[in-house]
């Protein structure tokens, strides 16, 4: 029951917390900012609009975000959150997880080049490159997890973490939150990696794949990345604030607030560094990967 | 406090890779003043307290030579000899990090055997202590800058400070006080000889000295 709620509270509150990351940067850089409430605003309008398709895409173009935001919802479903389990929950879900997601950049990614556009393809190929990395992080982080606390699923390794958090697992749990808000920048297109907010065509990798979707496809695609940004920042908070006080509430709020405080971590972040050379961006994720390599191996002795 | 040993070590375990991953000579010598912290940080989390006195001094000394010190020397070295940073490593350094990686579960691997078996605070203390003198060792070989190449022999020595601390608890006074010294005089005259060289040569790269003909 209460898992449905975080579902629910993921469902209507993932728009918002683009919203906060673009106010925390608007405030650092002393701008107003828009409305927090701006990105609802943009799904609301995207959805009223009717779609326009060229005529040199196929089928696939049109399944591109239909798929990966499906793909998106169901992974959302496994996720725990603040104590509580996912909605599903099943042995080795963290793996099927990680694949719901790789299948709905897989969708993105043939319907950017379904587009036949030089320039998508391009995004394309940058997409999958840093995919490969990130994805073997992101993999390998959980099965540190997995190992360290005894668990296969996802609900059962974070409802595990509270209690072996000041074991061995304790360092190799914040080595492994350091690598996946590496990750959450990655997969999300945030700035050491990709300027959400520019379209400039040296360096985009995610916004350009999306460039000929419009209309509901459009708000079908920022909903999911939307949808996307709460699941890793779920699976963060987790990570860095294992605490459970025992009220089902309570603990509610505060995961949701830490979900939130990693929304203002990112706008930080995005405000304090320059975007990487997109050379140096295979470096970054490899150090993430040394640092789970390194947490894998304290785990395991 | 095991936990807090184990943290210490983990941080020098992480300061070695960022050592392995940048170009930039400052971070570089800025790793060294890290490692030294985390050096006395497992000496001191290791001791039951009270400590005793011969500890504290030692601590003290080698704060200040390998975390004062010694980077100053080196940063002074780099502002005389102008060169900012490691232009063209002979490995790349993604390829160093994941040397590192390897080198790191080397390291666990040579070691797991005989955990349990050699008494030490923790059972991470080896296995990192010979990661770092590996990571020294590659930074060496793999850097052509001659200032990159004291960094990786400074490091080295930390890996065996290390060891010294994991093996030596009882009796450390004579034996650190005397690496300290070699390591001491060696960047010395290091800092010296790489001076020379950039004033003699223009550059202080290590690689093109071995052209030289008489």
């Amino acid at each position: 029951m209460t898992s449905i709620i975080n579902l629910l509270l993921a469902l209507m509150l993932s728009p918002l917390l683009i919203g906060v990351i673009n106010r925390t940067k608007a405030k650092i850089a002393g701008r107003r900012g828009q409305p927090l409430l701006q990105p609802y605003h943009d799904l609301v309008k995207l959805m009223k609009k009717g779609s326009v398709y060229s005529t040199t895409t196929t089928r696939v173009f049109r399944l591109g975000p239909v798929a990966s935001l499906a793909a998106v919802l169901v992974a959302v479903t496994m996720v725990p959150s603040g104590g509580m389990g996912g909605v599903f929950s099943f042995a080795g879900d963290f793996v099927f997880m990680a694949y719901l997601l790789g299948l709905a950049r897989f969708v993105t990614v043939i319907a950017a080049l379904d587009t036949g556009s030089a320039f998508e393809g391009m995004g394309a190929s940058r997409e999958v490159q840093f995919a490969i990395l990130a994805e073997i992080v992101l993999l390998l982080g959980l099965a540190v997890l997995a190992i360290g606390t005894g668990e296969t699923s996802l609900t059962g390794i974070y409802g595990k973490l509270w209690v072996s958090a000041a074991s061995a697992l304790g360092p190799a749990s914040l080595l492994v939150a350091f690598a996946f808000l590496i990750i959450l920048l990655t997969e999300n297109a945030r700035i050491p990696v990709d300027d959400p907010n520019t379209h400039l065509e040296l360096t985009m990798i995610h916004e350009v794949m999306v460039l000929d979707h419009g209309g509901v496809d459009l708000a079908f695609i920022q909903y999911g990345a939307a949808l996307k940004l709460w699941l890793f920042a779920a699976l963060l908070t987790g990570l860095a604030i294992p605490f459970r006080t025992g009220i089902v509430s309570l603990d509610m709020m505060v995961n949701t607030a830490g979900i939130f405080a990693a929304a203002i971590l990112v706008g930080f972040i995005e405000s304090g560094m320059a975007r990487l050379r997109l050379l140096n961006v295979p470096q970054m994720l490899i150090a993430a990967l040394a640092v789970t390599v390194a947490s894998l191996l304290w785990i395991l002795r | 406090m095991p936990l807090w040993t184990d943290m210490f070590i983990l941080g020098l375990v992480l300061t070695n890779f960022r050592l392995l991953a940048t170009s930039r000579l400052a971070a570089v010598i800025q790793t060294t003043v890290l490692q030294a912290v985390f050096l006395i940080a497992i000496m001191l989390a290791m001791t039951p307290r009270p400590w005793p006195s011969l500890l504290i001094l030692l601590s003290l000394i080698t704060f200040v030579v390998k975390g004062a010190l010694l980077p100053w020397l080196l940063s002074r070295a780099v502002r005389e000899v102008k060169v900012l940073r490691e232009i063209e490593p002979l490995v790349g350094y993604s390829a160093s990090v994941l040397t590192g990686v390897a080198l790191l579960g080397l390291s666990f691997l040579i070691f797991l055997p005989m955990k349990g078996a050699v008494s030490v605070g923790s059972d991470f203390l080896l296995p990192g202590a010979l990661f770092t003198t590996l990571t020294g060792l590659l930074v060496i070989v793999s850097r052509k800058k001659a200032l990159t190449q004291v960094v990786g022999y400074l490091v080295m020595e930390n890996g065996v400070y290390a060891f010294g601390t994991a093996l030596a608890v009882e009796e450390p006074l004579l034996v650190q006080m005397g690496v300290l010294l070699d390591v001491f005089v060696a960047v010395f005259i290091m800092g010296i000889t790489v001076h020379q060289i950039s004033r003699e040569f223009d550059h202080i790269d290590t690689d093109r000295l071995s052209e030289l003909k008489d």
